[in-house]
């Protein structure tokens, strides 16, 4: 109400105006200086092009050759996506069974750890061998490493149901189906999205690497060529066209959990 | 290495409530006091014996919603509102849900205080209200007893205070029998009308103490001589349990 109140009211909303202005200014900031540290030091040592490209000739790249960018980043992000679906698919619904049929998964859990253990470049090989040269292989690959840490996620969800919470579904005389949906689901929907934003950058990965064996299109493909070619503008541009992509997957499913789960005490982000 | 031995749990009980009374239950942790609710509640089937539950078998009491619960944690599922908290019993147990009777969640979540708190999630409210959302949980349908496992344990002891006389409040506005487990001497006191004694290994009844008290409760009886006569005859009885 008073005037000595009121200024010191206006003075910390500047500051907090300030504050979530620093909040977004200072990364651009931090960005632009390594652009320029990156363009420093390849011009003052003078890297040769086929080392490491200067910054503003992968941009120039980027523009230029968008059309072959683009062409085989399609490739790329239908395998990416499709192996996201599929491999979450499949791992939603054998943590539902491994839930229900505790045998099942005593029998079965320590082999899923043990295969999740095996790095992706081996696995690929393997998978290659089995499915051909397609895209059959690139997306069962993504598929694959999308699976493990959802199934791991997923079963812990499924299982986070407070004993108390299982009594008072007793009490009301809940049937199986009930517990599910009205309890062990909406439970695992935390747990679920923590995974699938994992899975939405691995699944990328999962694809690249798939397509560095025996491929002719995609970004995977592309790196390699790029790479044999001694052509470092065309492998950073390639490499930054992934790695948005990637970015752009995972910013989506973050919107979806957001909009999904809204109990959660937004304290974590 | 101590060997593995079997001990029972609770012995030979037998509790009549008077329909429409208040029976807290007192008694050493341990003693099975917890046990005993979940028994009644069919939440617990006993390996020996068999329960009867206003005549009819713990099971068919249950199906039949007579027994409303109250756990100590409120129980509530974080992603529905306070009203589709009240309004859970009324979603599952499809096939055994009796035709619904009593109040509706609105009027219950007003009976218990919260009328306009209805759209607030269970992370925007705070303990004590949280338990006054189960407590409104368990009285849809209207059922004939309300067990309630140490309920208000978990809050700050000015919250307890004023739920303890809420929940009087509740009791004697629906007249639903309450059966209130609490290790809380001064808590067994205040709210039953008579206070069930336990003793441990097995759990079993050690006495019955009958609370004469005036009607209505009032905090500031706490303060009476004969209010400290009662808790200290209540503590000299649990000594010996």
């Amino acid at each position: 109400m008073d005037a000595p109140a009121d200024a010191a009211r206006a003075a910390w909303l500047a500051a907090q105006n300030w504050l979530k202005w620093q909040r977004r200014i200072l990364p651009l900031f931090g960005a632009a200086s390594l652009l320029f540290a990156w363009w420093a030091l390849v011009t003052y040592f003078e890297v040769k092009p086929f080392i490491a490209p200067a910054p503003q000739v992968v941009a120039q790249v980027l523009v230029q050759k968008s059309d072959i960018l683009f062409a085989n980043l399609v490739p790329t992000a239908i395998e990416a996506l499709s192996g996201f679906a599929l491999g979450n698919l499949a791992a939603i619904l054998m943590a539902t069974l491994f839930v229900h049929a505790k045998s099942i998964e005593m029998a079965f859990f320590p082999i899923v750890v043990l295969i999740n253990s095996i790095p992706v470049v081996a696995k690929a090989p393997i998978l290659v061998l089995l499915l051909g040269n397609g895209m059959a292989p690139k997306i069962a690959i993504a598929a694959v490493i999308c699976f493990f840490p959802t199934l791991v996620n997923m079963v812990r969800g499924l299982e986070a149901v407070s004993p108390q919470a299982l009594e008072l579904m007793h009490v009301l005389s809940a049937n199986k189906r009930e517990v599910f949906f009205r309890l062990r689901l909406p439970t695992s929907i935390p747990f679920l999205f923590s995974a699938l934003k994992i899975a939405a950058s691995t699944a990328v990965v999962g694809a690249i690497v798939g397509e560095w064996i025996g491929s002719q299109e995609g970004i995977g493909a592309l790196i390699i060529q790029a790479t044999y070619a001694f052509d470092s503008a065309l492998l950073y541009a390639t490499v930054i066209c992934g790695s948005t992509f990637s970015v752009a997957f995972f910013l989506v499913i973050r919107m979806i959990e957001r909009l999904c789960v809204r109990w959660v005490p937004a304290n974590h982000g | 290495m101590s060997e593995r031995r079997e001990v029972a749990a609770l012995e030979d009980i037998s509790l009549s409530l008077v329909p429409g009374s208040f029976l807290t239950l007192l008694g050493p942790s341990g003693c099975g006091k917890s046990t005993l609710l979940r028994v009644i509640a069919d939440i617990i089937v006993p390996t020996s014996g068999s329960v009867r539950v206003l005549g009819r078998s713990a099971d068919e009491a249950r199906r039949q919603r007579e027994i409303g619960f109250v756990f100590q944690d409120s129980t509530l599922l974080p992603w529905r509102s306070a009203i589709d908290n009240v309004r859970l019993p009324l979603q599952v147990g499809g096939s055994v849900r009796p035709a619904r009777r009593g109040r509706s969640p609105e009027e219950l979540l007003a009976l218990v205080g919260l009328a306009g708190w209805e759209n607030s999630m269970p992370h925007e409210l705070s303990g004590g209200m949280r338990q006054r959302v189960s407590i409104a949980r368990a009285l849809l349908g209207d059922p004939k007893i309300l067990l309630m496992d140490e309920p208000f344990g978990a809050l700050d002891e000015i919250t307890r205070d004023r739920l303890n006389d809420e929940l009087l409040d509740i009791w004697r506005q629906t007249g639903t029998t309450i059966l209130f487990v609490t290790h809380s001497i001064h808590e067994a006191a205040y709210l039953g009308q008579q206070v069930l004694m336990m003793a441990a290994r097995p759990g079993r009844v050690r006495e019955i103490v009958p609370v004469d008290l005036p009607e209505p409760r009032e905090l500031a009886m706490r303060d009476t001589g004969d209010f400290a006569a009662l808790t200290g005859r209540l503590r000299r009885i649990l000594e010996t349990c």
